[in-house]
């Protein structure tokens, strides 16, 4: 009913303490798992970074030594018209996708909350999506759409983001209501407001840096998708269809280098800023010290 | 006291299988500090929760100054609470949570900056207006949800055992000042607190509730020393169980066997010879000395309470709490007599 | 006004639908979540239960024949082509959840145990790369490990070798690698979650007892961490079996999983039924074998004291 201020957790030991009493060989293994630690994201970012790299490198080749500085690749890349038609459609289907996806997330991750009979369930079929193949759900979707007799296009790519965005949604504003305070509410109508206006001036505040970081996170689940829009795009690519098959002209590969280091770039910058938000407690505190997908 | 003023009749709400609230009546006074007091889960914050709108009775009806509000909702009904978590909006200064029930009254702004300026005086925070709940410590978060309430004038205002999460001493600070300004304002309080001794201490009338029902309604003085059954006397205060039995009814004095021996009591009941009873004494009622009494025993415990002291008296086989002050010196093991009060002597069916 | 009930005020049924809806807070919750279940059941469960339905139908030519039959499925079992493929692509993606839950646990161990104050930061930076589109990822790794690319490039040019190596690209291997790096995300999150819910004073307790470092972490640290390890398992194990972009990509013919026999149904082969049946029937498969892995892990973990 009402909920009380979660428990602080229990004192975490700092490093000193661990080195306090531990042995001098845990010592040299707090080293050694440091060194680890470094090498695990270059593996991570080498690949990715080799992106921009040679997206600047005169060279049609993808290959080392580097040939030479230039920008050629993204003017070319820039004035690819159906480039420039992809980017508008997938973007379009970005905005649709997240925008739905968000509401929808918000009216269920309220209710799952605040607790319902079946909530458990209804929890899980929300999530169900991240637990079946993209193939799977595309091709599932392929046939629905084929034998209602709906044509392939944006329209259906988007339903299709819909679904697969939902549990990101879900997650993330679930887990900005859970530390919402139920007695905010009902302060709020025993002070006088009507519902609507509780959920204005009171939820939606609260829930708004939530609302924030899941427009952004299925934008970028929905930006990314490759496999559903492949089904499901007819003859409007996205901008993933688009680059799958420019792949397979290798004379085109710098111009997709060059697309893609630019995606690399707006993504990242994206998903930081979408932490970053979801992370603002109105109190200024982090709430979490994780990412909590 | 005008007496009807809340006139609560045979509320009831169940919640699943359990009857959380089972067919309460009473009826509280204009500008009365009314609580309701018992253990957890014995449906006090339901029934205020049902006072406030907040939950919908099963059964019977609420009147409010003589209208009907049982299923009013409640942003239009004339109470206000304050929650247990205090439920500070944690997006808006302290001057703007105050201020936010105004919005729904048609009032000037001029009007809303003097009630709320009026407001911050009285809670003593005139100068924490741009503060934000999390720079704010418990008692202070209190008083601004009690401002936000009072600003909207209720005509009953109900609080959800506000003074819970404070230690002791800002405890009994917080209830002086609630009491003050209960007077002051001279609207209806509804208290809800498990502690007795913070009902006993502020309110003109206290109702204890177990189960879902109302076990009595009094105030203070009588609660504690009249109490009608003997929950409600074990539930305030503390008290010394004997079972006993009747052995004699004449005129208005009755004999009881116990455990401490032969009592002869003031009759206050209906009961016959050869009826069960429990006899309840309250450990200030019990009185040691060294020279002869009715019963006798022996020192088994001393506790020092810094003002009195307590004292665990073994007597026939039975364990005995009896305060004293702190002149009393007795040692642990030594033999004492045993005496009591007699007009302080309660006797209940068992 | 006493008595038993009391009366509604209104007794319009609009009034009535919103004194119910008061009532229960359940009414309400479930009013809420209907737009987000219609579409669920509209985009996920409808395809889906068509999906099941065309893998008991057939392709006549040009005309779906929509009579029961389980010639897909018997198809399917019979084949040993499928169930090589199968089993390949059950290998692939055991090895992948293998190798990056291996590689990722001393990571998470690392930001939940050693870090204290950038935790945000460290976890920041290890999920950004993952939010960039997976396809360019998987094309960096093709044109890491290609005939021409980035290793052969390097270590000719280095002079370490003269000829390009050319068993780096186009087989499982390759699969395997590139696979691991993409979801290496999905191992570290829950895995790091799950080590940092660990109550620290568990540990201290452990040291009083008698345990060094190492008994401490096999008898405390690891047991409190398998929920985390098992789910990141799962969520890598599922996924990988179905991916489509990475055989395609750098796993050659060598490489063909599951998903390409897939698509190739709804390409030039045109067999739709048969491909759900591929559908159905590996996912019920790769089910059964998560499950199955599941709980030998936690019987086997059960054994720790």
């Amino acid at each position: 009913m009402l909920r009380r201020p979660a428990a602080s957790p229990s004192r975490r030991f700092a490093p000193q303490d661990e080195g306090g009493w531990a042995s001098r060989s845990t010592r040299h293994g707090g080293r050694g798992l440091a060194i680890y630690a470094v090498l695990y994201l270059a593996f991570l970012y080498v690949p990715v970074l080799l992106l921009p790299l040679f997206s600047f490198n005169d060279s049609a080749f993808i290959a080392f030594p580097l040939s030479g500085f230039t920008t050629k690749w993204y003017a070319a890349m820039a004035a690819d018209e159906d480039m420039r038609a992809a980017l508008g459609n997938t973007l379009k289907v970005g905005a649709a996708a997240s925008l739905i996806s968000t509401i929808l997330g918000l009216l269920t991750a309220k209710v799952l909350a605040r607790g319902i009979p079946g909530g458990a369930f209804f929890a899980g079929f929300a999530s169900l999506p991240l637990f079946i193949p993209d193939i799977v759900l595309g091709i599932a979707l392929l046939m629905l759409v084929t034998s209602l007799d709906i044509p392939l296009s944006l329209q259906s790519v988007i339903v299709g983001h819909v679904a697969i965005c939902l549990p990101f949604a879900v997650a993330v504003l679930l887990s900005r209501f859970e530390g919402f305070d139920v007695a905010l509410e009902e302060a709020s109508r025993d002070l006088g407001e009507t519902g609507w206006m509780t959920f204005w001036r009171v939820t939606f505040p609260l829930v708004l840096p939530g609302i924030v970081a899941s427009l952004l996170l299925t934008f970028i689940v929905s930006f990314d998708d490759f496999l559903i829009a492949f089904f499901l795009c007819g003859t409007d690519t996205t901008l993933p269809v688009y680059i799958w098959g420019e792949l397979r002209f290798p004379y085109k590969l710098p111009n997709v280098l060059a697309l893609g280091s630019t995606i690399l770039i707006a993504s990242s910058a994206l998903i930081a800023l979408a932490e970053w938000v979801r992370r603002q407690g109105v109190s200024g505190q982090p709430r979490d010290p994780g990412i909590g997908i | 006291m005008n007496e009807d003023f809340l006139r609560i009749e045979n509320l009831s709400k169940r919640f699943g299988a359990t009857l959380a609230v089972d067919g309460v009546t009473l009826d509280i006074g204009r500008g009365e500090f009314f609580s309701l007091l018992g253990p957890s889960g014995c449906g006090k914050t339901t029934l205020l929760r049902m006072i406030g709108g907040f939950t919908l009775p099963d059964t019977g009806t609420i009147a409010l100054d003589g209208q009907d509000v049982t299923t009013l909702p409640p942003n239009k009904r004339a109470t206000n609470m304050v929650f247990q978590s205090y439920a500070i909006f944690p997006h808006l200064n302290v001057r703007d949570n105050i201020a936010y029930g105004l919005r729904s009254e048609r009032l000037s702004a001029a009007e809303r900056e003097r009630r709320v300026a009026q407001a911050l005086a009285m809670i003593k925070l005139e100068s924490y207006g741009e503060r934000r709940a999390h720079q704010l410590s418990g008692g202070e978060r209190q008083r601004v949800a009690l401002a936000r309430a009072l600003v909207k004038r209720p005509k009953v205002l109900l609080l959800d055992e506000p003074l819970g999460a404070l230690d002791k001493r800002l405890r009994e600070a917080m209830q002086i000042e609630l009491r003050q300004i209960q007077r002051e304002v001279g609207i209806s309080f509804i208290f809800v607190t498990h502690d007795q001794e913070e009902a006993l201490s502020m309110s003109d009338r206290i109702a204890v509730m177990e189960n879902g029902r109302v076990l009595q309604v009094a105030d203070p003085k009588t609660l504690y020393e009249q109490p009608n059954s003997r929950g409600v006397a074990d539930f305030v205060g503390t008290v010394n169980f004997f079972p006993g039995k009747i052995i004699a009814v004449t005129g208005d004095s009755v004999a009881v066997e116990t455990a401490l021996g032969r009592m002869t009591l003031r009759r206050r009941t209906n009961l016959a010879a050869g009826a069960r009873v429990t006899i309840v004494i309250r450990p200030e009622n019990l009185i040691l000395s060294h020279e002869a009494a009715a019963v006798s025993g022996r020192i088994a415990a001393v506790s020092y309470l810094g003002d009195r002291r307590q004292f665990q008296v073994s007597i026939n086989g039975a364990t005995v709490i009896v305060a004293a002050p702190n002149s009393a010196a007795f040692g642990i093991g030594e033999p004492v007599h045993l005496g009591w009060v007699p007009d302080a002597v309660m006797l209940f069916p068992e | 006004m006493a008595g038993a009930k009391s009366e509604l005020r209104k007794t319009s049924g609009l009034a009535r639908i919103r004194q119910a809806l008061r009532r229960s807070e359940a009414a309400r919750g479930y009013l809420l979540l209907s737009p987000a279940m219609a579409v669920l059941l509209f985009a996920l469960a409808a395809p889906i239960a068509l999906l099941v339905l065309y893998s008991f139908w057939k392709e006549n030519g040009l005309v779906l024949d929509t009579t029961p039959t389980l010639a897909q499925y018997a198809a399917i079992a019979s084949r040993e082509g499928y169930r090589t493929l199968f089993l390949r692509s059950i290998a692939i993606s055991s090895l992948v959840t293998l190798v990056t839950v291996a590689l990722a646990y001393p990571m998470a161990y690392f930001v939940a145990f050693r870090v204290t104050r950038a935790k945000f930061v460290w976890l920041l930076l290890l999920t950004i790369p993952f939010w960039t589109s997976y396809l360019l990822r998987v094309f960096a790794w093709k044109v890491i490990l290609g005939f021409d690319g980035v290793i052969n490039s390097t270590l000719i040019s280095l002079g370490l070798i003269s000829h390009p190596l050319e068993f780096l690209l186009y087989n499982p291997t390759a699969v395997v690698v590139t696979l691991a790096h993409a979801y290496a995300a999905f191992a570290i999150l829950p895995i790091y979650v799950s080590l940092e819910k660990i109550d620290r004073s568990l540990l201290e307790a452990a040291a009083d007892l008698g345990d060094g470092p190492l008994r401490r972490f096999l008898r405390v640290t690891l047991p409190l961490s398998l929920p985390g390890v098992l789910g990141a398992a799962v969520v890598i194990f599922v996924p990988t079996t179905g991916d489509y972009v990475t055989p395609t990509l750098v796993g050659g013919s060598d490489g063909v999983m599951i998903a390409n026999i897939i698509q190739v149904q709804f390409g030039r082969v045109n067999n739709w039924p048969l491909g759900a049946a591929l559908a159905i029937g590996s996912m019920a498969a790769v089910a059964v074998i998560a499950v199955a892995f599941i709980q030998a892990a936690r019987l086997a973990v059960a054994r720790i004291r």
